[in-house]
C-alpha cells in the first residue's frame, strides 16, 4: 500500500510542468492538459496506474472516470507495469511491404516473446502497434521517444545487444 | 524538364534548418512581416482563395472556402488547429516536413491565424511523434524571444499564442472533429456534423481545422500571391504536393512534385522513386493513403479509357471507383509482384478495426467481421460465399457511418475483391497451396 502511495506523486519538476501546460488553454477548459498530464506520468513511471489516474484527476479537478475513459481509449498508455523498454513494432502495411514480417519474426525469436508479453529479465516488452508515420523508413520500431528505422536482422540484434547492456 | 519549384522543400536539405537563424537567413519569416505589416486579414483569404490550394490532409476542400466559411461572431474567440495527427498508412510527409523544417509550420500559423483573427492556435501531433513536439516547442520560443510570436508581434498590435498538443495513439484522431473532442481532453469520438467546425469548433467557437502541408503552403502564397501558385499544376489541382513514397521501389522517400507529372514519371524516374526495386515488375499500386482504392498495375499508367494518368486529384480519381483512386494524402504504396493483395487487404482491414471508435455498428461490427473473414481466407480457411460476404459487407458499411473511417475501411476490400477477385478465389480452391510460406499468386489480374 505505502509503494502504491509513494509512487504516485510527481516529481516536482513534473508538477511544476503540469502547471504550465494547465495555463495553455482557456479558464475553464483544464480538461484540455489531460493528454499532456498522462503523458508525462508515463514517462515517470513507466506506466498508468489506477492510483495515479486518481491523482491526475485530482490535478485537473475532474471525476476520475474522466481520466479512465481517456486512457482506454488510447493505444499509447500502457496500463499494466511494462518492462524497462517498451519496443513498439510496427505491424501495419507499408512497413510489411518493407519486409516487416519477417524482421519481427526475427525480433520475437530473439527475444523470446510474444506480442504484449515482456521478457524474463524485465528488460524488454513487445507491443505491436499501427503505422507510426515513417512507412518510407520502415520496417520500424519506437521504444519511448526514438524510431529505430531501415531494421533489418542484424540492425535488431545490435539493437537488443545494446540496451540489454 | 521545366524548372521544378520547390514551395516546401526549396531549403530543407541546408544545414541548421531547423534554427531560427538559418530559417530566417533563407528569408524565413518574411511572410509574417509582410502579412502582418502590408496586408489585411481579407486580403490574406484573397490569395489563399486564388491560389487554388485543396486541403492536403487527404479530402482535397479548398483551403480558402473553408477559411471563408468561418463564422466571426463579435466577442467570441476564433481558433486555427493544425493537423499533425498524420496516422494514414502510407503518408509520412507531415512528419518529414515538420522534422527537417519546423520554421516553415510556425511561420504558416501564424500568417493563417493572422488571416483569420484567431489570437490562439494548436498543432496537435500524434503522440508517437514526441521528439517532433519538442522540435516545434523550440522553434515556438524561438520565435517568441525574436518578437514573430507572443503579445503584440513586430509592434504591429496583434497577439498570437501556439500550443502544441500531443495526441496519444488513434488514428481516428486525425477525423478533424474527433481530434477537437481529443484537444478537449475526450475520447476521440467523431462529432455529428452539423454543427461544423467552422461554426461550434474548439470549445463549441469558430475553428478551421487545416494539414500541416496546407498550411505550410501559406508562407510562400503570401510572398508570391496566389496567381503565382495557381500557375504551378493542372487545372484544379494547383501547386505543388508532397508525396510519401513507400513499397517496392528504388527510392522510398518523401517527395515534393508539381502537381500533374505523370505517375508513370514520378514511378520511374530517378528524380523520384527510381522505378521498382530489383528489375521487378510492378503489380499494384495504392496512390493516397490506405484508403482510397487498390489500383492494379494496368490501371497506374493509364486510365481505362488510355489517358495518360497523372498526378493530381482529377486523374488518379479517373474511372471513379470501378477503375479510378484518389490521391488523398499521397501516401504512394508500391507493390510488386512478391505482394500477396489477400494479406495486405487483411492488414489494412484489422488496421481500421483496430482503429474504428466503436460509436456507429456498421462501423464497429463491419470492420471486425471484414477482418475475420479476411484472416480465414488469407490463412486457407475460407470459401467462395465469403468474397460475396466481404462485398456485401463494406456496401453496408459505406456512407452509414458518422465519419468517413468507415468508408475508408470499405474501399480497399472492395476495391481488391473488384480487381484481384482471382487471387483470393485462388486462395479459397488452393489452400495448401495459398497457405505455404512464401507462397504468392502470379496470376494476370483480371481487368476492370
Ligand atoms: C479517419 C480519418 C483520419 C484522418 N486523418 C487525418 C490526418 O492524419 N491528418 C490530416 O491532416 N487530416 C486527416 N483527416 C482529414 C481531416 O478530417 C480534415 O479533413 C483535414 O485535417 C482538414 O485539413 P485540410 O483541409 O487542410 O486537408 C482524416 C479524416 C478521417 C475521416
Ligand atoms: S465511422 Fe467508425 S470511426 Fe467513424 S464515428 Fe463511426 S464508429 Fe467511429
Ligand atoms: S506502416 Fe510502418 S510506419 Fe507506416
Amino acid at each position: 500500500m505505502s509503494e502504491v502511495e509513494e509512487r504516485v506523486a510527481l516529481t516536482p519538476e513534473r508538477l511544476a510542468k503540469v502547471q504550465e501546460i494547465i495555463k495553455r488553454y482557456p479558464a475553464g477548459q483544464q480538461k484540455s492538459a489531460l493528454l499532456p498530464i498522462l503523458h508525462l506520468v508515463q514517462e515517470q513511471f513507466g506506466w498508468v496506474s489506477a492510483a495515479s489516474m486518481d491523482m491526475v484527476a485530482e490535478l485537473l479537478d475532474i471525476q476520475p472516470v474522466e481520466v479512465y475513459e481517456v486512457t482506454t481509449f488510447y493505444t499509447m498508455f500502457h496500463l499494466e507495469p511494462v518492462g524497462k523498454h517498451v519496443i513498439e513494432y510496427c505491424r501495419t502495411g507499408p512497413c510489411c511491404n518493407m519486409g516487416g514480417e519477417g524482421v519481427y519474426d526475427h525480433l520475437k525469436n530473439r527475444l523470446g516473446i510474444k506480442e504484449k508479453e515482456t521478457t524474463a529479465d524485465g528488460v524488454f516488452t513487445l507491443k505491436e502497434v499501427e503505422c507510426l508515420a515513417a512507412c518510407g523508413w520502415g520496417p520500424c520500431f519506437q521504444i519511448r521517444e526514438k524510431f529505430y528505422l531501415h531494421l533489418t536482422n542484424d540492425k535488431v540484434d545490435e539493437i537488443i545487444d545494446e540496451l540489454r547492456n | 524538364m521545366a524548372e521544378i519549384t520547390k514551395i516546401l522543400t526549396e531549403h530543407i536539405d541546408k544545414p541548421g534548418i531547423e534554427t531560427f537563424k538559418v530559417y530566417r537567413e533563407n528569408g524565413g519569416y518574411n511572410a509574417v512581416e509582410k502579412a502582418l505589416k502590408e496586408m489585411t486579414s481579407d486580403a490574406i483569404v484573397e490569395e489563399v482563395k486564388k491560389a487554388g490550394v485543396r486541403g492536403r490532409g487527404g479530402a482535397g476542400f479548398p483551403m480558402g472556402m473553408k477559411w471563408s466559411f468561418l463564422a466571426k461572431p463579435e466577442g467570441v474567440p476564433r481558433y486555427l488547429v493544425c493537423n499533425a495527427d498524420e496516422s494514414e498508412p502510407g503518408t509520412f510527409k507531415d512528419h518529414y516536413l515538420m522534422k527537417s523544417i519546423p520554421h516553415l509550420l510556425i511561420e504558416g500559423m501564424i500568417v493563417s491565424s493572422f488571416a483569420l483573427g484567431a489570437n490562439k492556435g494548436f498543432i496537435y501531433v500524434r503522440g508517437e511523434l514526441m521528439y517532433v513536439i519538442r522540435i516545434l516547442e523550440n522553434a515556438i520560443e524561438e520565435a517568441k524571444a525574436a518578437g514573430f510570436l507572443g503579445k503584440n508581434i513586430l509592434g504591429t498590435g496583434y497577439d498570437l499564442e501556439l500550443v502544441v498538443q500531443p495526441g496519444g495513439g488513434a488514428y481516428i484522431c486525425g477525423e478533424e472533429t474527433a481530434l477537437l473532442e481529443s484537444l478537449e481532453g475526450k475520447r476521440g469520438n467523431p462529432r455529428n456534423k452539423p454543427p461544423f467546425p467552422a461554426v461550434k469548433g474548439l470549445y463549441q467557437c469558430p475553428t478551421v481545422v487545416n494539414n500541416v502541408e496546407s498550411i505550410a503552403n501559406t508562407p510562400w502564397i503570401v510572398m508570391n500571391g496566389g496567381d503565382k501558385y495557381a500557375s504551378f499544376g493542372v487545372g484544379r489541382s494547383t501547386g505543388t504536393k508532397l508525396i510519401s513514397a513507400s513499397g517496392h521501389i528504388n527510392k522510398p522517400g518523401v517527395y515534393e512534385i508539381p502537381l500533374g507529372i505523370s505517375v508513370r514519371e514520378f514511378m520511374e524516374s530517378d528524380e523520384y522513386c527510381g522505378g521498382i526495386r530489383h528489375g521487378h515488375q510492378l503489380k499494384a499500386l495504392v496512390a493516397g493513403g490506405s484508403s482510397v482504392p487498390i489500383l492494379p498495375a494496368h490501371l497506374v499508367y493509364e486510365t481505362a479509357e488510355g489517358n495518360e494518368r497523372l498526378m493530381t486529384y482529377e486523374s488518379l480519381s479517373d474511372g471513379g471507383f470501378a477503375s479510378g483512386t484518389m490521391l488523398g494524402s499521397g501516401g504512394f504504396i508500391v507493390m510488386d509482384e512478391t505482394t500477396c493483395i489477400v494479406r495486405n487487404t487483411w492488414n489494412f482491414s484489422r488496421f481500421y478495426a483496430h482503429e474504428s471508435c466503436g460509436q456507429c455498428s456498421p462501423c464497429r461490427e463491419g470492420t471486425g467481421w471484414m477482418t475475420k473473414v479476411l484472416e480465414r481466407i488469407e490463412n486457407g480457411k475460407g470459401s467462395m460465399s465469403d468474397i460475396d460476404l466481404l462485398v456485401d459487407v463494406a456496401k453496408k458499411i459505406e456512407g452509414n457511418t458518422i465519419c468517413p473511417l468507415g468508408d475508408a475501411a470499405a474501399w480497399p476490400v472492395a476495391s481488391a475483391i473488384r480487381h484481384f477477385r482471382d487471387e483470393f478465389e485462388w486462395h479459397i480452391t488452393n489452400p495448401t497451396e495459398a497457405t505455404k510460406p512464401g507462397a504468392i499468386y502470379r496470376g494476370e489480374p483480371i481487368l476492370a
